[in-house]
């Protein structure tokens, strides 16, 4: 057999042997042993130098031209068996997609926080920052100051938690635990005189009453406050509409009622429609369409005066506003012991 | 306050009102109209339909030929024949055989809906023609129950002599009753009278009657005193007015139907005929009257005469009130006092001695004014609450004494057909000053922010009887005397306001500028400190601020190791319950009632709770000058049980939380508010955690907070499951300056764009060194190179020795302008591990 037929027969099988060679270690040993240093190709390459001179340049042509076939051949092999062996790798990794991922826990920002911040946002886009007082407070912020002395009538309006050891104390000395956010009236402006104000007054308050589905002891309240030189009753009227179409819908009327309070004056009742039924009647505005926001009004010049401001020269606004019972009208919550219970399974409903 | 709309009717047009819209305009005024009770009309608990429940007459009352105790009567219901109707009515009976009457009766005929009068409760049943013991029935007489109007069911209502014949009985006996929330003070809108000047204001139409000059019609004269009674007041700062009417020859009987029924509707018992117009003439007018038995006034010793003698209690004197209870008074306490001693509590309640009876043939009407804080301050003194003493609390009008005494007076002579000779005796020291209030009409616009035309101004305010002379500016408004509430010109402005309707009212917006704006920087911290622990995993709960407290007991249980909690509790005067009667020192105890509330459902808990505490201090700063407490800020985390939720994979070597995953969010916390570095660690120790296990942390000298596990007597104490409890406790307003002074003083660092080079060290130290020191070490010796230390793990066991533990750190050192060499390196390393051995004591493992 001539050489050029041993160099073709070589070829043939080694090109047979690569379509045998399945795995990437059989794909490596067929390397090896014909492409390889030691393998039959490279050997073939070397015996040139001992062929005939006329031989030599047509063999080392056909040697060379096979060893490019076969390094070719042996690539095109590489990438299938490769692709072959990643596709099985794949199929074993297959998973059950539907199964739950790795458990992370969420929190959750308590229900009243996350409705005071909504509150916020609204009343921040209307120039209203928040101002807080204190919860302990004196008996003059929270009654006498607000033109509600001792045995007034209207002190009938707030059942109060009393600080012991300050009864004796004169009347408006005495600690109490605030009955609503009001005090901060007077302590904003005796602050802020004689700038104008724009405040809402956060806060915890507490009432010495039954605990109920409807009543708890301790509740928040946010009360606003608008102190100017030309505010106005239709300017109360223009603002509470307009958080009310923020917070409730632009499609919700507002109706102002007249009501009382002694340190408001006039004094009104802000309605909304109601925000289930949207005024038709439902057990939630018990049918009659409507359900009362907040108690507002002009602020009364005796706490205009209290707090700094000669009611001749200012005028303005407040308004008080509940903070859990939005949230009970929004999802349905009968029961408001559960704010402060602190149920983690209804506080990680929101 | 419950008014039947028919008694309105008496003084102002409203029936032609439709009354849901009747009802919104009252609303819209401040009049709160809570329920509307609606009688005989549709939408009634039974209405009463107006052909078949009709007025008719009995005519005669013949035998029943198969019963003795049931009677035909003949009604003539305005039909071609009269009705032979089938009864068991008493006073039917008692006329048996007699013709020619003329009793007026409510008639029903088959079909109609009635109560059913025989059984107990309130059945509805549908009248059906049948046979009463033989005798035909489709129709009945009704009594007061088969009606729906009181539980009388004996006999059978009689309707006025003068109803007529044949009318639908809605038309006669329907009635919707009105049940007014009245917000405020006001005296004047207490009464039946006081709303039908309010609507006559409203709807612009005039009052039809006046029930305030009775004494006019009756001629009445009234003396400063007479020789029926010897009147004194003693104190006219708290008595400015007392009238004695003497009332003889009463006969005590039941009131008639129209004037019960209006009681009944108003919500008030009928009782007898002097009592109920005593009520009647209240309701009407707003002001309470008491009627005395004349005979057992007692005159003052040696005379002969009864006395009145207004005076304050002495203190300790004691009376029975008419309710049957002994009260005693303290000085402050008005009351009505006769020759002997006490008879009644001014303006609350009589005496039980000196009551009306039924023997009673003459009495003494009390008709006086008092002031309204002592009368309320007296209620509430003696918790007796009453409706003189709801109405003399919202300020009653003085002026309103004698008219209302007349009007009794006249009614009670129009319901005893008696003929009354009365006399008056009418003490009035204290006759206040005709009011008036100067208004220059711009501060309506000023106020309100709508213009309304200077006549329309004048219009509404006399709608309202207000009297104004508007010839000179400011005009002058005269005050009508029942309007208490108002007395200066803002008053005037909600007057003239509610009347106009707020619904005519546009809408506006501010016009000055918005004031300075200042940020709010305690909220803002607390909203960012609530988010990073929400995204931390923490849920976060709002507990009650008022805590048992017996809690801060169970907070250290072992009795020589005190908690210290700050400053004086501020414990409550008045409580619901002990669990609520003190404002919290800590947040601690709302942590684990927390805790324990939910682990009956829940297994893992993770919360915080970022929150005021309260506190006296003993000497207070400019800050708590005012109400001498402090309000600081704290936080509070708990975590407890598994530490992640179950699932399908690996099961945690560790399952249950423990100090490490606190201590995991602490870290996590501190590097997003730029506090690693300020912060330093101790071995805490605080009563209420495990003395092992706990940390004190401080900023900038400045004392954070503990964190650690709870005690395990605290865990028992507070109930809760034998497992680690982990807990923090710090101080918001040191951890919230410290993270202002970090942020202020951050500045950006260099990012390297050389690849770091990263070796490990392990160290040897003795088992008491605290990790924590070791690594401030590391990064000491190793400044500025040295970028990240992390302690990777750590080792006890023979290899280092007993007493000993070595500490594994993976360090990473990176230059910020040039790749280190190896020579940099090992100078590097060379220099940690010799000041750790110099300062620490320290050995290279295996070096």
């Amino acid at each position: 057999m001539s050489s050029f037929e041993a160099l073709e027969q070589l070829h043939h099988q080694a090109l047979a042997e690569l379509v045998d060679a399945a795995t990437t270690e059989a794909l490596k040993g067929w390397e090896d042993r014909y492409l390889g240093r030691k393998g039959q190709i490279t050997q073939q390459a070397r015996t040139v130098g001992q062929m005939p001179k006329e031989a030599r340049p047509a063999f080392g042509r056909r040697v060379n031209e096979i060893k490019t076939l076969l390094e070719q051949a042996y690539e095109t092999r590489l990438a299938e068996i490769r692709n072959a062996e990643l596709q099985t790798q794949m199929t074993r990794e297959a998973i059950d997609v539907t199964l739950p991922g790795r458990p992370m826990v969420p929190g959750h920002l308590h229900l009243t926080i996350q409705a005071l911040r909504e509150l916020y946002d609204i009343w921040a886009k209307m120039g209203f920052e928040v101002y807080e007082a204190p919860d302990v407070e004196l008996e003059a912020y929270n009654f006498d100051l607000l033109n509600i002395p001792e045995y007034h009538p209207a002190r009938d309006m707030w059942d109060t938690f009393w600080v012991k050891g300050t009864n004796d104390q004169q009347a408006g000395d005495r600690r109490l635990l605030r009955t609503h956010t009001s005090p901060g009236q007077i302590r904003v402006m005796r602050e802020r005189y004689p700038e104008p104000i724009r405040v809402i007054l956060p806060g915890k308050c507490y009432r010495y009453e039954q605990i109920t589905v409807r009543a708890e002891h301790q509740f928040y309240q946010m009360e606003g406050l608008a102190v100017g030189r030309a505010i106005t009753l239709t300017d109360l009227i223009g603002t509470v509409t307009q958080f009310s179409h923020l917070y409730y819908g632009a499609d919700r009327q507002v109706r102002v009622r007249s009501s009382y309070f002694p340190f408001t004056e006039p004094s009104v009742e802000v309605d909304t429609q109601c925000i289930l039924c949207g005024g038709e009647g439902c057990a939630v505005c018990k049918y009659t369409g409507w359900l009362e926001i907040a108690g507002a009004g002009m602020v009364h010049p005796v706490v205009l005066e209290n707090g700094g401001y000669d009611p001749d020269v200012w005028s303005g606004f407040a308004f008080g506003f509940g903070v859990e019972r939005p949230a009970m009208q929004k999802y349905g919550v009968e029961d408001i012991r559960l704010f402060y219970g602190n149920d983690l399974r209804f506080l990680r409903q929101f | 306050m419950k008014i039947p709309l028919s008694w309105l009717t008496d003084y102002v047009q409203v029936d032609d009102l439709p009354i849901e819209a009747l009802r919104q305009r009252l609303d819209l005024a401040g009049l709160e109209v809570e329920t509307i009770e609606v009688i005989g009309y549709p939408g009634a608990e039974l209405p009463w339909d107006p052909k078949k429940v009709i007025t008719a007459e009995v005519r005669a009352v013949r035998p029943h030929p198969n019963a003795d105790r049931l009677v035909l009567a003949e009604v003539d219901y305005g039909g071609e024949a009269p009705e032979i109707v089938v009864t068991g009515a008493p006073s039917l009976y008692d006329r048996l055989g007699e013709a020619n009457l003329h009793l007026k009766v409510a008639f029903a005929w088959e079909g109609a809906e009635l109560y059913d009068g025989h059984v107990e409760g309130w059945r509805k049943s549908r009248l059906k023609q049948t046979r009463i013991r033989g005798e035909p029935s489709r129709a009945m007489v009704c009594s007061e129950k088969e009606l729906g109007l009181s539980e009388a069911a004996e006999d059978i209502l009689y309707l006025p002599p003068d109803t007529p014949v044949g009318l639908p009985l809605v038309e006669v006996l329907g009635d919707y009753v009105l049940d007014f929330d009245i917000k405020g003070p006001f005296g004047h809108l207490q009464s039946v009278y006081g709303i039908a000047r309010e609507i006559a204001a409203l709807y612009g139409r005039p009052l039809q009657a006046d029930p305030l000059n009775a004494a006019e019609r009756l001629g009445l004269e009234p003396a400063a005193a007479g020789d029926f009674v010897d009147l004194e007041i003693a104190d006219p700062e708290l008595c400015s007015r007392y009238t004695a009417t003497m009332i003889r020859d009463i006969e005590v009987a039941p009131s008639p139907l129209w004037l019960q029924l209006r009681l009944r509707r108003a919500g008030l018992r009928p009782i007898n005929v002097i009592v109920d117009v005593t009520n009647y003439v209240m309701w009407e007018l707003g002001e309470p009257l008491h009627a005395f038995d004349y005979h057992e006034v007692q005159p003052r010793p040696g005379e002969s005469q009864p006395a009145i003698i207004v005076r304050c209690a002495k203190a300790g004197e004691q009376m029975t009130t008419l309710d049957g209870e002994d009260r005693t008074f303290d000085d402050q306490m008005l009351l009505i006092t006769d020759g002997e001693g006490p008879v009644g509590i001014a303006g609350v309640m009589g005496g039980l001695e000196s009551e009306v009876g039924n023997a009673t043939e003459a009495i003494l009407l009390e008709a006086a004014n008092f002031h309204f804080l002592n009368i309320r301050r007296t209620s509430q003194q003696l918790k007796l609450h009453t409706e003189a003493s709801l109405r003399f609390g919202k300020q009653v009008d003085p002026a309103l004494a004698l008219p209302a005494a007349a009007r009794a007076v006249e009614l009670l002579q129009t319901v005893t057909n008696a003929t009354i000779d009365p006399a008056i005796a009418d003490l009035y020291p204290g006759k206040p000053e005709v009011q008036t209030i100067a208004l220059d009409p711009a501060l309506v616009d000023r106020i309100l922010g709508v213009e309304i035309p200077h006549a329309e101004q004048i219009r509404l305010l006399e709608a309202l009887e207000f009297k104004i002379d508007a010839e000179v500016m400011p005009w002058t408004v005269r005050v009508p005397s029942y309007r208490l509430d108002v007395r200066r010109p803002i008053d005037l402005v909600e007057e003239i306001g509610r009347i106009y309707g707020y619904d005519r009212f546009p809408g506006t917006l501010i016009e000055e500028p918005i004031p300075p704006l200042r940020r709010n920087r305690a909220l803002e911290d607390e909203d960012r400190l609530r988010d990073m622990l929400v995204g931390l995993g923490l849920d976060e709960v709002i507990t009650y601020s008022l805590i048992d407290p017996v809690d801060e007991e169970r907070l250290h249980p072992e009795p020589d190791q005190r908690l210290t909690l700050p400053g004086e509790p501020v414990a409550l005067q008045n409580t619901l319950s002990p669990e609520r009667s003190q404002m919290r020192r800590t947040l601690l105890p709302g942590a684990l009632r927390t805790a324990w509330a939910n682990l009956r459902y829940l297994s893992r808990i993770a919360t915080f709770e970022l929150g005021r505490i309260h506190y006296k201090v003993a000497e207070p700063d400019a800050a708590t000058a005012e109400t001498g407490v402090e309000e600081p800020r704290r936080l509070s985390i708990l975590l407890t049980g598994p530490r992640t939720p179950l699932w399908w994979r690996e099961a945690a070597a560790e399952p249950l939380l423990d100090y490490f995953d606190l201590k995991g969010i602490v870290d996590a916390l501190l590097q997003r508010l730029n506090l690693t570095e300020p912060v330093a660690w101790a071995a805490g120790n605080h009563p209420s955690f495990h003395p092992g296990r706990c940390a004190a942390v401080s900023v900038a000298g400045q004392v954070l907070g503990v964190l650690g596990e709870l005690h395990p007597l605290v865990r028992e104490a507070f109930d809760l499951p034998k497992q680690p409890v982990l807990l923090l406790d710090w101080d918001l307003e040191v951890l919230f300056e410290a993270a202002a002074d970090a942020e202020a003083a951050k500045q950006v660092g260099s990012l390297s764009p050389y690849a770091p080079v990263h070796e490990d060290l392990a160290l040897v130290v003795d088992e008491a060194m605290p990790a924590v020191s070791v690594e401030r070490v590391i990064r000491e010796a190793g400044k500025p190179l040295v970028n990240e230390v992390v302690l990777f793990d750590v080792y006890r066991g023979a290899q280092v020795g007993s007493g000993k533990k070595s500490l594994a750190f993976s360090l990473s050192y990176q230059a910020p302008n040039r790749s280190l060499s190896d020579r940099d390196v090992t100078k590097l390393r060379q220099r940690i591990i010799r000041t750790v051995e110099r300062e620490l004591g320290a050995q290279l493992r295996g070096g």
